[in-house]
């Protein structure tokens, strides 16, 4: 087993892929935090506990449940939708969650719009602009999502999730794999359950996220 | 793609940024009548762009853009110059090609989107600049004309290398000084339209595009003629302001100047039996659809 950790950054300029490191992917019913494959249960809580620990907890839905493909997109999109009402529910006065979409892929010249949305070629650029310490992405295609969590791992000291549908991302610092909407409305339980048991870091995000 | 398709997710719909609700809400996806002159009553395919104050390129590429019979079942294929620049902000599919080899990627590309979607019309259009499709691609254009791909080609004739500051191509004019062709061109502007009548096109335009009425005109004969007939190509002039000395404001009389009846872009179009024939019959159909849509008003009011 590996001894490299996927840990919040910044790391450096280029980082290594984690898989490049020996981290691996995990198998159906797992998950992994750091980079050490964990049973499903322990992801939850803690994905949960740090969204709760998290100044700014921020959901970036992809195109997969931003645009209505298919029904199942469309209740994916419900399910982040309830995700993020009950982080707005269960965050304590001074934490901001926020819910930003990736509409696209495009490389966006000449800018983008930070407070609007991410785009996967520079999405330091919005971390860093709205404060961000802790976020997920859900319906990001894995390949866009790879890139965007290590540029955000080289540069950013975000903590990353990632609610994939496929295999997982190695590259988070926790992923889930086969995201169904169950599993979203999970992680919301999850949430509110443990809702006034996690203090949040609000002072150490005072001087912002990156170093 | 279909159009149908292409909506936003009803619990996330507040959260997308406005240029994505509005192509949904009121771009011309899927109207039949579409040009020109929903420029400004419509969202335009064309977000802001990273093109000079002024550039008449991207004059062009609104026209054009608004101009596209079937923009949602439309894929373009780019190359490098300018123009790459502008296609991520453009809501039509687009391929950035190797620079020169986009007639190659296109000819591949419709023939795959014909074994894929068989008995579906899918257009496909080339855009690229004077570098990429005279110099460099030449080859790959001329191959595609021999070959009869079902394609339309469209040159921005910029008549030198713009986006790299200002070197000789073929389409210069003679005598011409660039910054980085100091000593002027020694030989002819290549007469690419007539070589396209040669190479087999049954569409040929040269123009400016100081009229969108006129952009828009042809945009749709060489869309209409490459999709039913075979391959079309259009020259229009979109002169480099900043490498020919101009100022912002002044690319519109640039053009003007350009296509008077001795010059360089004076209108200039050929068109083969076959084309002529199916233009003929277009005609006639939008003349009865334009009377029976006409009709129809009258009994509603009525």
């Amino acid at each position: 087993m590996s001894d490299y950790r996927v840990l919040p950054g910044p790391e450096h300029f280029l980082p290594p892929a984690a898989a490049s490191m020996g981290i691996c992917l995990p198998n159906p019913g797992e998950a992994h935090i750091n980079g050490v494959i964990a049973p499903e249960e322990k992801a939850y809580e803690e994905a949960a506990r740090q969204f709760l620990m998290a100044k700014v907890p921020t959901i970036f839905p992809g195109p997969l449940v931003l645009w209505a493909w298919n029904e199942k997109a469309a209740k994916k999109a419900t399910a982040v939708r309830h995700l993020f009402n009950t982080l707005v529910e269960c965050v304590q006065p001074g934490q901001k969650p926020m819910l930003i979409p990736m509409p696209d892929y495009r490389p966006k010249y000449p800018k983008i719009n930070p407070e609007v949305e991410i785009n996967p070629n520079h999405p330091n650029l919005t971390i860093w602009h709205n404060r961000i310490d802790c976020c997920m992405f859900i319906g990001v295609h894995c390949h866009q999502a790879n890139l965007s969590l290590k540029i955000i791992r080289g540069g950013t000291s975000c903590y990353t999730i990632a609610m994939c549908a496929q295999a997982g991302h190695e590259d988070a610092m926790l992923s889930f794999r086969d995201a169904s909407v169950e599993k979203i409305m999970k992680l919301a339980d999850t949430v509110k359950r443990l809702k006034g048991t996690v203090q949040p870091r609000l002072a150490s995000a005072k001087n912002g996220v990156s170093s | 793609m279909s159009k149908e398709r292409i909506q936003i997710s009803e619990d996330l719909y507040d959260i997308m940024p406005s240029d994505y609700q509005d192509l949904v809400k009121s771009a011309t996806y899927g109207k039949e009548d579409r040009g020109w002159k929903d420029i400004g009553t419509s969202k335009e395919l064309i977000e802001q762009h990273s093109l000079c104050a002024g550039c008449p390129e991207s004059m062009a590429f609104r026209y054009i853009l608004a101009s596209l019979p079937n923009p949602e079942d439309t894929v373009m294929v780019g190359s490098t110059g300018c123009t790459s620049l502008v296609f991520p902000m453009v809501a039509v599919h687009n391929i950035h090609s190797l620079f020169g080899n986009q007639n190659a990627i296109a000819s591949g590309l419709k023939r795959a989107l014909s074994v894929r979607f068989p008995g579906r019309v899918k257009d496909v259009v080339v855009l690229a600049g004077d570098g990429a499709t005279v110099d460099i691609g030449l080859d790959m254009t001329l191959q595609a004309w021999f070959r009869q791909e079902k394609f339309t080609t469209i040159c921005f004739d910029n008549e030198l290398y713009a986006n790299t500051g200002g070197q000789e191509s073929g389409l210069m004019q003679k005598g011409f000084v660039a910054k980085m062709a100091p000593v002027g061109k020694l030989f002819d502007k290549v007469r690419l339209p007539e070589i396209a009548r040669e190479s087999g096109c049954h569409y040929v335009v040269n123009c400016t595009v100081s009229k969108p009425s006129l952009v828009e005109k042809v945009i749709r004969n060489a869309v209409h003629i490459a999709r039913e007939i075979g391959p079309t190509y259009l020259q229009l002039y979109t002169p480099c302001i900043l490498e020919i000395g101009k100022n912002s404001m002044e690319g519109l009389q640039e053009m003007r100047d350009s296509e008077k009846p001795t010059e360089r872009f004076a209108y200039k179009e050929y068109v083969s039996e076959p084309a002529k024939q199916l233009l003929a019959e277009l005609a006639a159909k939008d003349k009865e659809r334009k009377a029976a849509a006409k009709q129809l008003a009258g009994q509603v009011s009525a």
